[in-house]
């Protein structure tokens, strides 16, 4: 089994570094990094503010971008190429382990593109601050946390893909994406809600994933430390929320036609 | 020998960039006919809240662009010595708004809106108000507390005010000593020229920044002309009483053994004495001298924490 997830899992990773709309994306994330050292210049005392804003801001956009574009024709893809056929019924490879590999597949391109990016945006950051200390350590996490948010729009986009078209499958992942970055303020509204809009808002609220904690780029743009506690809830709650997901598009996936 | 294909390709990149030198030239034509386009005065999405919901979490970035819009605005607007800043508050409640913790915005934001036109938008008003807000969203910082009491004191001439800011601001952890002498001599002596001369002594001792120095340099100097025109004023009038009639030059006085010799500004340049009343010479080195002021020419006290023209580069 461990054979088979990972086989997929890195041919999925080597197919996906072969997509030149990647390079594409990296190269442009790098030199927004690269001009945010320049846009610091033409303000007033927010040099490294600016930097840390635009450059993590840069990483995670485009991360989220290559999980929607990459993410939603995963499986459509396999599909229209018919190829689908062949690995889960020649190999044989369970369905459910199809949809796990290529989810690690997508993750482990994705941590190796924030890897990558993140190198940039630290030598921004070298650069601008003449040296990195302990000051920069809530930067680590911020990454850490975009990674995160990799994680979730990966499964979703994964989702997508099991049922719908990638047109649709990218609308519906960016509209999700962005609906969950007022996931903190749909709780709020539901709070402030009675009856029954406010069991479904809460409903709602809880069910759309929660981007808005997992942004922590203003915080540590201004050099404040992000909690331990909050770290290992993050952490847990994107295991959970993306196995639930992950379980979701197994469940669609298996009861799908193929033919 | 270059093949056909190549020579083809080398006449395509040629024909490439010949058109886009042309375009670049003609970019350059076209900006001098827009050089004197007004200024665009326009704040498209006027909410700060719906900004910050169509931010999609990257609401710091956000403020970032908003602040370096204003900056470049307040730039050109002072550059083009305007008198007018419509949307330089709106522009600070927006950036702010987006990130409450960006400090050099309620700095130099403040200052921007207190500065006299065409300095600055003139409405201290504003500017304490701005400064307000950054000190509810950031109460440890001190430096605020600071701004706020200058403003008070310098621009709005409430000594009472600025007192209150200073003592407040001397409560927060690691605030600078000098707050707490600063809200005891404000609420003591407010408005008397030696609780100037102490503040601007001790922003002088206690910052590196060399803007700050020779800002802090250039009010003592001011201060000195102050203190020195009324003393000359004062002695002119005692020879005016003695002799029957205002002195016509200085000579008259160091004859009468008033002065030593012929008085000098800091710049070491004579200071005039017309009917009574002595002038500097050239205001230009003392911006922000309120006695001596020269006839036709305006007191501009400038600002602020810093009280010094803020011109960011554009």
């Amino acid at each position: 089994m461990i054979g088979r997830l990972w086989a997929i899992a890195f041919n999925t990773f080597r197919e996906a570094v072969r997509d030149r709309v990647l390079y594409n994306l990296i190269l442009f994330a790098l030199l927004i990094v690269g001009a945010s050292v320049l846009f610091g210049q033409i303000s007033l005392d927010i040099n490294r503010i600016v930097l840390i804003n635009l450059g993590l801001t840069a990483i995670s956009l485009f991360g989220i971008i290559i999980a929607i574009f990459i993410g939603i024709g995963l499986v459509s893809k396999e599909i229209e190429k018919k190829t689908l056929y062949t690995v889960l019924a020649a190999r044989p490879v369970r369905r459910w382990e199809f949809i796990v590999g290529k989810f690690l597949g997508l993750v482990m391109t994705l941590t190796v593109n924030a890897g990558l990016m993140s190198v940039g945006f630290f030598g921004a950051v070298l650069y601008v601050s003449h040296g990195l200390g302990r000051v920069d350590l809530p930067l680590v996490t911020a990454i850490y946390f975009i990674l995160l948010q990799f994680v979730l729009i990966t499964a979703l986009a994964l989702l997508f893909s099991t049922f719908s078209t990638p047109i649709f499958s990218s609308i519906f992942a960016f509209a999700i994406f962005a609906v969950g970055t007022f996931a903190e303020d749909l709780r709020g509204f539901a709070q402030m809600a009675e009856g029954v809009t406010r069991g479904a808002m809460t409903f709602v609220s809880y069910l759309v994933p929660n981007f808005a904690a997992l942004n922590v780029i203003s915080q540590v743009a201004h050099d404040t430390p992000v909690e331990p506690r909050l770290v290992l809830l993050n952490t847990a709650y994107v295991i959970v929320y993306a196995g639930a997901v992950l379980v979701a598009a197994v469940w669609i996936f298996e009861r799908r036609n193929l033919k | 020998m270059m093949t056909h294909g190549l020579k083809v390709q080398s006449v395509y990149a040629l024909l490439v960039a010949l058109l886009l030198a042309m375009s670049a030239l003609l970019v350059k034509q076209v900006d001098q006919v827009r050089a004197d386009e007004p200024l665009q005065e326009v704040l498209y999405i006027p909410s700060p809240k719906v900004v910050e919901r169509l931010s999609l979490g990257y609401k710091g970035l956000l403020a970032d662009i908003y602040w370096t819009r204003l900056v470049q605005y307040f730039g050109s607007k002072h550059r083009a010595k305007s008198r007018q800043y419509l949307i330089l508050e709106p522009l600070l409640d927006m950036t702010t708004t987006l990130d409450p913790k960006l400090l050099p915005a309620y700095e130099f934001g403040s200052v921007f809106l207190a500065q006299k036109p065409p300095e600055g938008a003139g409405d201290p008003a504003a500017a304490a108000r701005i400064v307000e807000k950054g000190i509810r969203e950031n109460p440890g910082a001190w430096r605020l507390y600071y701004q706020l009491g200058f403003i008070y004191w310098l621009e709005m001439k409430q000594p009472a005010k600025a007192a209150d800011a200073f003592e407040r601001g001397s409560h927060v952890p690691g605030a600078h000593p000098w707050m707490k002498v600063m809200a005891a001599a404000l609420a003591a002596h407010a408005g008397e020229t030696e609780t100037a001369t102490y503040m601007w002594t001790n922003i002088l001792n206690s910052t590196e920044d060399p803007q700050l120095r020779a800002n802090a340099n250039r009010r003592l100097l001011c201060l000195r002309v102050d203190k020195e025109v009324s003393i000359l004023e004062e002695r002119a009038g005692i020879y005016a009483q003695q002799s029957g009639r205002p002195a016509n030059n200085w000579q008259e006085l160091v004859s009468a053994g008033m002065l030593r010799r012929v008085p000098l500004d800091p710049d070491g340049r004579p200071y005039q004495l017309r009917a009574g009343k002595v002038y500097v010479e050239d205001m230009e080195p003392f911006p922000f001298i309120t006695r001596g002021v020269p006839p036709g020419q305006e007191i501009n006290n400038m600002p602020g924490d810093r009280g010094f023209k803020v011109v960011p580069k554009l």
